[in-house]
């Protein structure tokens, strides 16, 4: 009795609130647009019973995902999200491997504080981690101001509002992310490994190549994912650090809902990246899988 | 002793300027005299005293609070549930479904989440306000505390319950008395994960708040997409600065925590010897 609780009531609960509300953007997103509270046709009429039902579906159809394919926006966006997410996922690998790495070979006595200074942006709000790069990168910003006093440059540098604004902006925040993973996998590597390697006649450089990435390399795809998976449905850097060319499919959809009121192409928008999400998704927890089993 | 070669120590101090600079500008510039975000006119905390009159801000600190109280709290419950539901009870009907539902949220984007939320509620009616934020945060966050919660779970000694149910126990007091103290630590740094969430969550909250209810990041939102204001940065040092000190509280008392449980666990092995 008390076991059949403890399973309901979580249970019910995510069904309620995570299941349902997706299949009701599922629902929604096959449904015609109308000048209506709520602005959607059909809603589901219960009075009229069998009826009702009956024309509830009949009244769907895939119209709104047949409008996203022939508006080149949608494509262009779902593109341009794919290529920004991927472009920063590798920028975030450069960036934070070697911190990981420096991470596991620091002396023991320091790596906990190390890994509590990775962790430590985390707990900041993300919404102000964003907002720090405005003040940065805008065009009489920090970052211009100093290159200019150092005479790098005479002219100040465009680069907020632009791409370059937005995958450093992905890079900062989704940094942990990346790092944590690759410094956990690097923790637990064998030093004598690449002694070996070196008294077998590998350089330094062939010993890193062909021992320690090999070993890492389940924490660089885990920090991928970890990186992309978001970097994907991204809204908030687009927004904030973007410029009016900056595509992504999260701001699309934003904007789709909030300034077009156009629910069911809305949904339909969610449904289609929420497909495109699936892949990654299912291809992370194999790789989880994977580790877990190598460790257990 | 092992030491820093060269190469770690110049990509460690680059790497940790990159990830602290930004906020530390943040900061010192948030005591700007000037108007001006960018040119330093020397030093005042005029900003300060200005959002401390500044209504709106403080209202929606409130609502903020009020929303990440209420909602991290019963995702802490929800969410210990379902963490003992998926370590302990084995094989029911659905399960698969269950840790589906548990996991998805995690790498769900928010505009999604967001707007199917949005979706439900409307569709049953429900006015939105504090209240449909606070089961939208419940929601994403009881995820993220059952994943802590049952990593802690799945390392714990399961005979330590069973020997509370053979000394009489109900499986109940078992989990309050035995179970419960144990994996505490890992329940109050998700409840600590669930509030954070809640209070830096922007997206979720938009979707799901109405025209009643303005939280924090909503506020912070409107007023930073017309650009850098000082206003922002003295509030945003505020958050910094109760964030790091937190954290760094947090830290050094389960650093003593864990020397303390070392020391007893030593003086229990020299006790059995």
């Amino acid at each position: 009795m008390r076991r059949i609780f403890l399973i309901a009531v979580p249970y019910l609960w995510l069904l309620a609130l995570f299941l349902v509300p997706f299949l009701i953007v599922f629902k929604i997103s096959l449904s015609d647009t109308a000048l209506a509270i709520p602005p959607y046709t059909p809603t589901l009429d219960f009075a009229a019973g069998w009826e009702g039902f009956k024309s509830f579906f009949s009244e769907l159809d895939f119209e709104n995902f047949i409008f996203l394919t022939e508006d080149d926006l949608y494509w262009k966006a779902y593109l341009s999200s794919l290529k920004i997410a991927l472009t920063s996922t590798i920028l975030t690998l450069l960036v934070g491997f070697p911190i990981a790495y420096g991470m596991a070979k620091a002396p023991q006595e320091w790596r906990a504080t190390l890994l509590m200074l990775v962790i430590l942006p985390f707990w900041t709000s993300f919404l102000i981690r964003v907002y720090s790069w405005m003040g940065i990168l805008s065009q009489e910003g920090y970052l211009n101001q100093l290159l200019m006093s150092i005479g790098l440059i005479s002219e100040p540098l465009i680069i907020l509002n632009t791409n370059i604004a937005v995958y450093i902006g992905i890079v900062y925040t989704y940094l942990p992310f990346m790092i944590l993973p690759i410094y956990s996998s690097l923790e637990k590597m064998d030093e004598s490994l690449l002694e070996a390697a070196e008294d077998l006649g590998c350089s330094r450089f062939t010993a890193f190549w062909l021992v320690t990435v090999p070993l890492a390399k389940q924490g660089i795809i885990a920090g991928s994912f970890l990186v992309f998976i978001p970097a994907l449905g991204e809204f908030v850097i687009p927004s904030l650090l973007g410029g009016s060319k900056t595509l992504m499919i999260g701001k699309v959809l934003w904007e789709e809902f909030f300034s077009n009121r156009d629910w069911p192409v809305a949904s339909a928008v969610a449904v289609i990246l929420l497909l495109i999400l699936v892949i990654p998704i299912i291809l992370f927890q194999r790789n989880e899988q994977k580790q877990r089993e190598t460790e257990g | 002793m092992k030491r820093f070669s060269w190469f770690n120590a110049t990509s460690l101090t680059l790497g940790f300027a990159f990830l602290y600079m930004p906020m530390i500008i943040l900061v010192v510039y948030s005591f700007n005299a000037s108007k001006l975000v960018t040119v330093w006119a020397g030093f005042s905390t005029k900003w300060y005293g200005e959002l401390l009159q500044n209504d709106a801000f403080l209202d929606a600190a409130w609502v903020t609070v009020k929303v990440a109280v209420m909602s991290s709290t019963l995702a802490t419950i929800l969410g210990t549930m379902a963490a003992v539901v998926l370590v302990r009870t084995g094989r029911f009907y659905g399960r698969t479904l269950f840790s589906g539902m548990i996991y998805a949220p995690l790498v769900m984007p928010e505009v999604i989440t967001g707007l199917s939320l949005l979706l439900l509620f409307i569709g049953i009616g429900l006015d939105r306000g504090v209240l449909t934020i606070v089961l939208a945060h419940t929601t994403f966050s009881m995820c993220y505390v059952s994943v802590v919660v049952s990593s802690r779970l799945v390392s714990f000694d399961q005979s330590l319950e069973e020997a509370a149910l053979d000394l009489g126990c109900s499986p109940f007091q078992a989990f309050r008395l035995v179970t419960l103290p144990i994996i505490a630590p890992a329940v109050i740094s998700g409840w600590l994960l669930a509030f954070t969430l809640s209070l830096d969550d922007l997206v979720i909250a938009a979707f799901t708040a109405g025209p009643s209810a303005t939280t924090l990041p909503m506020k912070i939102w409107s007023s930073v997409r017309l650009g850098v204001s000082p206003e922002i940065n003295a509030l945003s040092t505020i958050m910094i600065g109760i964030v790091a000190t937190g954290v760094i509280a947090a830290s050094l008392i389960s650093k003593r925590a864990a020397v303390r449980q070392q020391k007893d666990e030593r003086a229990a092995e020299r006790v059995e010897a």
